[in-house]
């Protein structure tokens, strides 16, 4: 390949004087910055697979289902910070789910253009606050009324469910999920948004056009949109499993796995935020790395399941409406 | 039931309900973009009026008191941040915007592809992971702290936002501009630097902008690579403060003082991104219309 290159440049050179060096050298240098990518994600997983060596090889998978953390008696189980980052997640979609459909449906059926351009930058401008704004309102602002009213008032009325058992203590996992809910509406609903509109006019004009109200054919967009909302859930979820710092004021920090939502826990991130620059033995930190490299393992996986999905929901969209 | 009932009661009876059911679930819509801006407004009414009761001129130019005074500034961390996202523009730049073109210009292969798709995987990255690869990377080999180790982290970070807007902003270049460019015999490498990215420049600036205002605002990956730094760095050798990080420090501190600073970083913080933001938004809106 390169050589053909190479002698399809000399006979340039022949031919013109040299100015297709220029071409050559800028196509290569070009590429050059394109493969540091590359190079940059195998440096990566590289560099924390061989930093987590010590760790791997002492516990091996149990590593993964050990719930003890205790850096004494150099025990490490990542599976309270692995549950904490799922159920934290899990919690900020559902409760993100209705909310963002709600939105999308808002911004691409109801809203008059004039006003859908300042309310989709309004729902963009959230998703510019840096996280660690996040954390001192959820700190100071969030906390405090889940402690004196969201809590007391859900372990009064569905207190009978475990989930929501237990003292108020205001930090903990609910507080985790509805900061990281927060958080995530941005990207799902604004997903969402082009998924729908992706949906071609034709469908939605026959639905009306056969008597349907325009909630039903709204309904039937969604349903042609599925798979594109679901990749925008997924990609959300992405953005849940690896956030930091709101996450790490709010939540408690204790690896502890318990039923009860009120109580505190700890996530994956948050454990690397916290104890990355106190892990004073090589197996603490390698531990601590491995953590990491299983926090990276499941974004990329969800991740690009996520860009899957949304690609080829958006392409099909795309190649409908030229039809 | 009722709608088996063939009388015309009945089937206006249930034509109402679908249309009660159709303006219900638009009015909820409605209410759930309503609720989706209150946490909005909570978040800039508290940084606005927490933070300007906190905010004189000492907080810009003032370094920090140790605890138990009170007064002093965060001058050192407002230049830290500039340092830190300035290192990691230094070296994000020419990767993002040379891959950028390579993708738009040349990467209509299997190969561009691949790096397509690993720039995204690498955008959803956790911040905090790619500090831990900057401390293995450098704070090890180094064997302390370093504003280096922070401008990488933040790097890694802001190459993939360059490199796809870059790429997209290049694709939205007609097709006749290379070829009249070709035409007149301007050599490839020619056409794309002084053609291509020169139409093109408002959008990737638009890039490098967004990037630079998600850097801005990250703590994560700066935790354990720059690490904090209560006096003016001398090196970039060393340790270096920066903006985020103090928020975080004096947030979840137990003195009233210093949480009100805390705002007060945060609504510096704000002020910096929305203004990059809404620069971004007048910049696309301004291109948008001329085409």
């Amino acid at each position: 390949m390169l050589s053909h290159v190479i002698n399809e440049s000399q006979l340039a050179k022949a031919s013109t004087g040299g100015r297709n060096v220029g071409d050559l050298v800028f196509k290569n240098l070009a590429m050059f910055f394109a493969a540091m990518i590359l190079v940059l994600i195998i440096v990566m997983v590289v560099e924390m697979w061989n930093s987590s060596a010590l760790s791997r090889e002492k516990f091996g998978l149990s590593f993964l289902t050990q719930s003890i953390w205790d850096p004494v008696q150099e025990e490490y189980g990542a599976l309270p910070f692995i549950y904490g980052t799922l159920v934290s997640s899990a919690l900020a979609l559902i409760i993100a789910l209705p909310l963002s459909l709600g939105i999308a449906i808002f911004l691409s059926e109801i809203t008059p253009p004039w006003l859908e351009r300042p309310l989709s930058f309004f729902v963009e401008l959230l998703a510019g606050i840096p996280s660690i704004v996040y954390g001192i309102w959820g700190f100071f602002v969030l906390v405090p009324w889940i402690r004196s009213d969201a809590e007391p008032l859900l372990s009064s009325s569905l207190g009978f469910i475990p989930l929501f058992r237990g003292a108020p203590y205001g930090i903990g996992m609910l507080a985790a999920g509805m900061i990281l809910s927060i958080m995530v509406l941005p990207i799902v609903s604004s997903i969402s948004r082009d998924v729908l509109k992706a949906v071609p006019r034709a469908q939605k004009e026959a639905a009306l056009a056969l008597g349907s109200t325009r909630w039903e054919a709204t309904k039937i967009a969604l349903s042609y949109s599925r798979s594109g909302i679901i990749g925008a859930l997924i990609l959300g979820l992405g953005r849940a499993l690896g956030e930091t710092m709101a996450v790490t004021m709010v939540i408690g920090n204790r690896p502890t796995i318990s039923a009860s939502l009120f109580e505190p826990g700890y996530t994956m991130a948050s454990v690397l935020a916290n104890e990355f620059t106190e892990a004073t033995t090589q197996t603490y930190l390698s531990a601590l790395i491995e953590i990491a490299l299983v926090l990276f393992v499941i974004t990329i996986i969800v991740n690009s399941f996520a860009r899957l999905l949304v690609w080829s929901v958006t392409k099909h969209g795309d190649a409908a409406s030229r039809q | 039931m009722v709608m088996q009932r063939a009388d015309n009661s009945g089937s206006s009876l249930r034509f109402y309900w679908r249309k009660a059911v159709s303006v219900t679930m638009y009015v909820l819509s409605g209410l759930s973009a309503l609720v989706a801006i209150i946490p909005l407004v909570l978040i800039f009414y508290y940084t606005l009026s927490l933070g300007l009761s906190a905010i004189n001129v000492d907080f810009f130019t003032q370094l920090p008191k140790p605890v138990g005074e009170s007064g002093g500034g965060l001058a050192n961390a407002i230049v830290g941040t500039l340092v830190l996202v300035g290192l990691g523009s230094c070296i994000s730049l020419p990767v993002g915007i040379m891959a950028g073109i390579y993708l738009s210009e040349f990467g209509n292969n299997a190969f561009g592809m691949a790096v397509r798709f690993l720039t995204d995987v690498l955008n959803g990255v956790p911040s905090i992971v790619t500090g831990v690869v900057a401390y293995t990377m450098i704070v090890i080999p180094m064997g302390h702290f370093s504003a280096y180790a922070g401008g990488v982290a933040l790097a890694i970070l802001m190459i993939p936002t360059i490199t796809r807007t870059t790429e997209e902003m290049l694709k939205i270049v007609p097709q006749s501009y290379r070829e009249a460019a070709l035409a007149l015999g301007i050599s490839h490498w020619k056409t794309s630097l002084r053609i291509v990215v020169r139409t093109a420049l408002g959008g990737v600036i638009t890039g490098i902008m967004l990037a630079v205002a998600r850097a801005a605002g990250e703590t994560a990956p700066l935790l354990f690579t720059a690490l904090n730094n209560r006096f003016w760095h001398t090196s970039l050798d060393q340790p270096i403060a920066s903006l985020t990080v103090f928020i975080y420090n004096y947030g979840v501190s137990p003195f009233d003082d210093w949480i009100a600073q805390a705002w007060a970083g945060a609504l510096v913080l704000m002020l910096m991104i929305l203004v990059l933001s809404v620069a971004v938004r007048v910049a696309t809106r301004s291109r948008f219309e001329e085409r």
